[in-house]
């Protein structure tokens, strides 16, 4: 999209530091959900039809259960996820001090499961993750995304922008060539989206079941014959912090619904 | 420093042992203008399996570009339409523009489809191989060299 690179390089000119040129301008960014058919658009809205909330109730359940050598349940510690959760998935990837890299909410669900719960860590992508995770991001639907504001982030920020704009895989594409070149073009009949991070853990229809961002990001990888990050790579988390941040702004919508 | 050490004995052994394929696998070819004129099997290749290939998804042609091709829906637009690529463009600029679509244009999204070097993280089940064989660059070649306008 050309004129986007002139109105952002436009911008950028105007000394608005924020916008880095061939970034969408916020005013043009656009969830997935806009692109999608009226039918699944309804599926998503309704939460009756939308089955993505089938696991945000399990994950409620999940976080009344007490578990671990601790015996303590989530909500022992964090009370009411409607008041306690409101807003923390939009800030995530977040800095762990301890760590001194970002997390992601998984990852930090599954600390406080080994840290505070004295239980196993979850499986990447298991069901009980998932629907923990969808449960807590839940409580940010319809909050404004803010991830990748804390300054100890920028240089995570800067490593998942440059992982963007890399060309890999024998296809030798970037996500940048599609999501931000091609966004409302047709890939093979299906519409190329700004990979906004907007809804997830998120229900997929191709998938049947409900998904991580990095899973999503794992299968555009191999779609370009790249070798995929495994779940939790510190390049991987670098990346979803990056379209995190990339989204600032945009509402939540956890559970989204894709095609 | 290893692997170069290596790479470069095994480059040099290659060109000792076989003068006709390159260290990497791949025919050597020479590119004349904007052109590879000559066949990278030596012979032509087959238009209704060049048409085939161009068709299966796993060619990745009609990812991006649409063409005439009236039993799928699932075509792509982020290319030009394939029809009348044989009037447009001469048999030895198809050829150099599936081995390497970079020459045409260095910010190109097409693959270079007859290259293995220069590229990032490739997955484990295709490095070291181009997208396409030589023989199925020809077909699509000739398949192509029909769509006249
Ligand atoms: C024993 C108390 C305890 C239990 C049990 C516990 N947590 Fe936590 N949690 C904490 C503390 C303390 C923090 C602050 C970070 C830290 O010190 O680990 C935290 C941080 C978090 C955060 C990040 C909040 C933010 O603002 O960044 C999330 C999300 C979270 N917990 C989810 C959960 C979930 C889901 C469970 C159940 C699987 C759980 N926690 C169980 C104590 C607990
Ligand atoms: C060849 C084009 C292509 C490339 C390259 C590509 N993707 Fe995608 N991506 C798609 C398609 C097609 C979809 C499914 C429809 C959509 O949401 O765009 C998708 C979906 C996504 C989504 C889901 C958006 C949503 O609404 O849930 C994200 C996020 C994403 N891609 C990120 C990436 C990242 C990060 C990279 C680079 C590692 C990448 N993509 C590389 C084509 C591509
Ligand atoms: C990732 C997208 C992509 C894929 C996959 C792709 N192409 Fe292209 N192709 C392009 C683009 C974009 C152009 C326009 C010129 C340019 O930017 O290089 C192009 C140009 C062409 C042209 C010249 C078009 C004209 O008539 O002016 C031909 C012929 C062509 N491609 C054939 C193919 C064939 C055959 C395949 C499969 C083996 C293929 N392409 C795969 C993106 C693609």
């Amino acid at each position: 999209m050309i004129l986007w690179r002139a109105i952002a390089a436009a911008i950028l000119f105007a000394g608005i530091p924020a916008l880095l040129a061939g970034e969408i301008p916020p005013d043009a960014r656009r969830s997935g959900y806009s692109f999608m058919g009226p039918d699944t658009r309804a599926m998503q809205d309704d939460d009756t039809s939308n089955p993505g909330m089938l696991f945000v109730l399990d994950g409620e359940t999940l976080w009344r259960k007490k578990t671990g050598s601790a015996d303590k349940s989530c909500a022992d510690c964090h009370g009411d996820a409607r008041s306690s959760m409101k807003g923390v998935a939009a800030r995530y990837p977040a800095f762990d001090k301890a760590l001194a890299r970002p997390v992601t909410l998984d990852q930090r669900i599954n600390l406080c499961r080994t840290n505070h719960q004295q239980a196993t860590p979850l499986p990447y992508e298991s069901r009980d993750i998932l629907t923990l995770s969808a449960f807590v991001a839940h409580q940010s639907r319809g909050i404004a995304i803010t991830a990748g504001e804390d300054p100890r982030l920028a240089p995570f920020v800067e490593q998942g922008r440059k992982l963007y704009l890399q060309r890999e895989g024998q296809l030798n594409l970037a996500c940048t060539n599609c999501h931000d070149d091609n966004f409302d073009k047709r890939l093979a009949g299906s519409p190329i989206t700004q990979a906004q991070p907007t809804g997830y853990p998120l229900y997929r229809l191709e998938w049947q079941t409900l998904g991580s961002l990095e899973r999503r990001l794992r299968s555009c990888m191999t779609g370009v014959r790249a070798q995929a990050y495994e779940y939790g790579a510190p390049e991987l988390v670098a990346l979803e912090l990056y379209l995190m941040s990339r989204a600032r702004g945009m509402p939540m919508e956890t559970p989204a619904i894709r095609p | 420093m290893a692997r170069s050490t290596v790479c470069i004995v095994a480059t040099l052994a290659s060109l000792a042992l076989a003068s006709h394929t390159r260290a990497d696998g791949l025919v050597p070819y020479t590119i004349v203008g904007d052109g590879i004129a000559d066949s990278l099997t030596g012979m032509p290749g087959d238009a209704a399996r060049g048409r085939a290939l161009v068709l299966a998804r796993t060619t990745t042609c009609i990812l991006c570009h649409s063409g005439p091709f009236p039993e799928t829906r699932f075509q792509g637009d982020l290319a030009p339409d394939l029809s009348g690529a044989g009037t447009r463009w001469s048999t030895s600029q198809l050829r150099l523009r599936l081995v390497d679509a970079s020459h045409f244009n260095p910010d190109t999204i097409m693959p270079s489809y007859y290259r293995t070097d220069g590229l990032v993280r490739v997955g484990r089940n295709f490095t070291g191989k181009p997208i396409l064989s030589a023989t199925e660059i020809e077909d699509i070649v000739a398949f192509l060299a029909t769509l006249r306008d």
